[in-house]
């Protein structure tokens, strides 16, 4: 989960990182007095999740607060890649010499975290490693020995910096290192960090990702930020459907029935969970149905479990009919599902056989399912019918 | 043969009082596991299924020898510390079922592991089975279930996926080609053990004249067993399957597993393609089409199965 540009520096300022004087604003009234405040040159940021802010004009300098005011309007309504702003940031602009990059995220092939340092910042790191690859270490470091500043060191100095620059970069560095492994981050970066002209240094902008799993871990911190339990910090924000299905999922431990992404489609999926659910809406756009959502379930859901969901799934605008597809299950009851299933298109007074495209969960307590399946006429599929063909067959009755 | 696990391995199950442990644990027996112990702590004394329960590995260790193996079935805030009592009790093969376990915790565990020169797999899988030898974990789930899904054979299988490593051994044997060892090696964004990292022990396998590989978006573990099969100039035919093909028009977007959210290019699914293609890996645009590549791969080097 990531977070804003100013929740990350919430979070460096708590380590002691170097950080320029600003705040957020929510008017231009208020944009004018932290200008004031600051009492020089500004920058006016944009908060928005997604990158190239600066390409979409969302970041802009202001001279005076009169201007910084007028900035602020100018920069609130871009949308940068179908995000809106959430709010604005205003910080003292700063005389940078050079600029510096630095981030740690996680090396899945080596199961390490791994420090990316340049002494090119500011720009693409990408376009770094590509055409200037002596200009970027990479430095793998353990999590189970204890973490040494001779690391952050080695990293600085491998792209050849030197003198007083390595040993004033060196403990925000190390810093940074100890903060992503403290708050099980997935990238702690600072784009640029910047050299001023008097020679200190400064974290001019920086971008800290969270690990969903460890949001728990972390409540405190969280809410501090101001971050609430239900932003899911996504591409886009979740739609009060998706927010309804999490909340029906959350309340009963037994099994996943949710995890529902919402489209414009008229085809509702109830697909098996993790690798199941990836092939299936694969299989439906193959044929060329229209999703109407994205649904995972799996483990052992209970029967409300499932009727809720059905229930939910089929009250959304749009939706004609859902399917009900899974790999082959080994823990999974079918009969359990599928009982879900049908009381759930009952409660919202549709006839199971209409309301169900298809059903595909081939595997344990399967000949009760069928049964169960086969009493109100809905039909469904064993293992001899691929789980490409099944997903066919429904996508056939939405067009008939 | 097999990798990983034969019909002598012996193995422990950590949370064995758990209600999926104790699933997990009937399955296993009754697919002929040589399980000797379980550990709960606070639990001392009783039995499940007939297998002794104990507070700690060192007490199983202790009373029965050092096992094999260890199956770690208990809660993610536990899971860290549960496969460090393994390693630092001289287990060496460790399959994690527990799921939603952060990164950093994998990586500590990871990292002992290659310090104890053991090897974890998973966490976030249903673990091994070599048909008719054993199974350790819940993959197939119940003995029955498992029989009729896998079968022997000569066809080897990895997975990110627990579920999907059933429906590709299910779709392997109804087209009569059975199984050597299949592993669910997990669904995170970190694993104990990946695809190119089991490739020498496949390889080095008689049984093994074919893998089949179910992989899914984000990391970049296709990159390096691709990397992998071009430095080791490998013969072995390998078919794999890519899900998640919607999610390369979604970056940012987490769907299914934990490790499937795309954060960059080589995590596209179409770059995951384009990578294997170039190490002369077949990849099948859909499940059912894996035996006939499989086939048609073992038939081009005159391999009969």
């Amino acid at each position: 989960m990531r977070f804003y540009e100013y929740e990350s520096k919430a979070l460096f300022r708590r380590r002691g990182l170097p950080l320029g004087k600003g705040r957020v604003v929510a008017s231009e009234t208020e944009a004018r007095e932290a200008a004031a405040e600051i009492d020089g040159p500004v920058v006016v940021k944009s908060q928005v999740l997604s990158g190239g802010r600066m390409k979409a004009g969302a970041v802009q300098f202001a001279d005076t607060p009169d201007e910084a005011a007028a900035k602020y309007a100018e920069v609130l309504p871009i949308v940068v890649k179908g995000e809106k702003a959430r709010c604005v940031l205003i910080e003292a602009k700063s005389p940078v010499a050079k600029e510096y990059f630095a981030s740690v995220t996680w090396d899945g092939r080596r199961k390490l975290p791994v420090l990316l340092f340049s002494d090119m910042g500011g720009i693409d790191i990408e376009e770094v490693a590509e055409q200037h690859p002596e200009h970027l270490s990479r430095t793998h470091f353990s999590t189970i020995l204890p973490l040494s500043e001779r690391i952050a060191k080695e990293a600085i100095s491998a792209v050849g910096v030197t003198g007083p620059d390595l040993v004033r970069l060196t403990p925000i560095v190390f810093a940074l290192m100890k903060l992503f492994l403290e708050y099980d981050l997935t990238l702690a970066e600072i784009n640029p960090l910047a050299r001023l002209e008097d020679g200190k240094f400064l974290v001019l902008d920086g971008h800290v990702d969270m690990e969903a799993e460890a949001r728990g871990s972390h409540k405190a911190l969280l809410t501090e930020l101001g971050i609430g339990e239900d932003e899911t910090r996504q591409a886009r924000p979740p739609t009060p459907f998706e927010l309804e299905a999490a909340r029906l999922n959350a309340v009963d431990h037994r099994g996943i029935a949710g995890n529902v992404v919402e489209f414009d489609g008229n085809l509702g999926l109830v697909i098996g969970a993790g690798g199941g659910s990836l092939t299936l809406f694969d299989a439906v756009r193959k044929h060329g149905g229209k999703p109407a959502n994205y649904c995972e379930i799996g483990g052992n859901p209970s029967m409300s479990k499932v009727r809720n969901l059905t229930r939910l799934l089929l009250s959304k605008p749009g939706i004609e009919k859902i399917a009900v597809m899974m790999n082959v299950v080994s823990n999974t009851r079918v009969d359990i599902v599928a009982r879900g299933v049908i009381s759930g298109c009952l409660d919202a007074g549709k006839d199971p056989a209409e309301a169900v495209a298809i059903f595909r969960i081939p595997g344990s307590w399967e000949e009760e399912g069928f049964k169960i399946l086969s009493k109100y006429g809905v039909d469904y599929c064993d293992r001899s019918v691929s789980m490409y063909e099944a997903a066919g067959r429904a996508v056939a009755k939405m067009a008939s | 043969m097999s990798i990983l696990i034969s019909k002598d391995t012996t193995f422990i199950v950590q949370g064995i009082t758990g209600r999926e442990a104790v699933n997990l644990t009937r399955e296993n027996l009754a697919y002929g596991a040589k399980i000797i112990g379980g550990v709960t702590p606070g639990r001392a004394g009783r039995d499940v299924y007939g297998v002794p329960v104990y507070d700690t590995v060192r007490d199983v260790a202790a009373k029965h020898g050092t096992p094999d193996g260890a199956v770690v079935c208990v809660p993610p805030r536990f899971t860290r510390d549960a496969v460090f009592e393994a390693l630092e009790n001289g287990v060496k093969l460790i399959v994690v079922v527990t799921e939603n376990i952060p990164r950093r915790e994998v990586a500590q565990m990871v990292e002992l592991a290659g310090l104890r020169g053991a090897r974890i797999i998973g966490p976030n899988c249903l673990g091994i089975i070599s048909p008719d030898e054993a199974k350790m974990g819940g993959v197939g789930g119940p003995a029955a279930n498992t029989r009729q899904a896998y079968v022997k054979g000569p066809i080897g299988v990895m997975s990110r996926s627990g579920g999907m490593t059933t429906e590709i051994a299910s779709t392997l044997t109804a087209a009569s080609l059975g199984q050597s060892t299949c592993v669910s090696i997990g669904g995170d964004a970190i694993v104990g053990t990946t695809y190119a990292e089991l490739m020498p022990l496949f390889a080095a396998d008689p049984e093994t004249k074919a893998i089949a590989i179910y992989s899914e978006p984000g990391g970049r573990m296709e990159a390096e067993l691709a990397e992998w099969v071009k430095a080791n100039r490998s013969e072995l035919p390998i078919v794999a399957f890519l899900a998640g093909r919607f999610m390369d028009e979604m970056r940012g977007m987490r769907f299914g597993h934990a490790g499937t959210i795309v954060e960059g290019k080589e995590d596209t699914t179409a770059e995951k393609i384009a990578r294997m293609e170039s190490a002369g890996i077949s990849v099948a645009e859909r499940i059912e089409e894996i035996p006939g590549l499989i086939k048609k791969r073992l038939a081009a080097q005159g391999v009969e199965v």
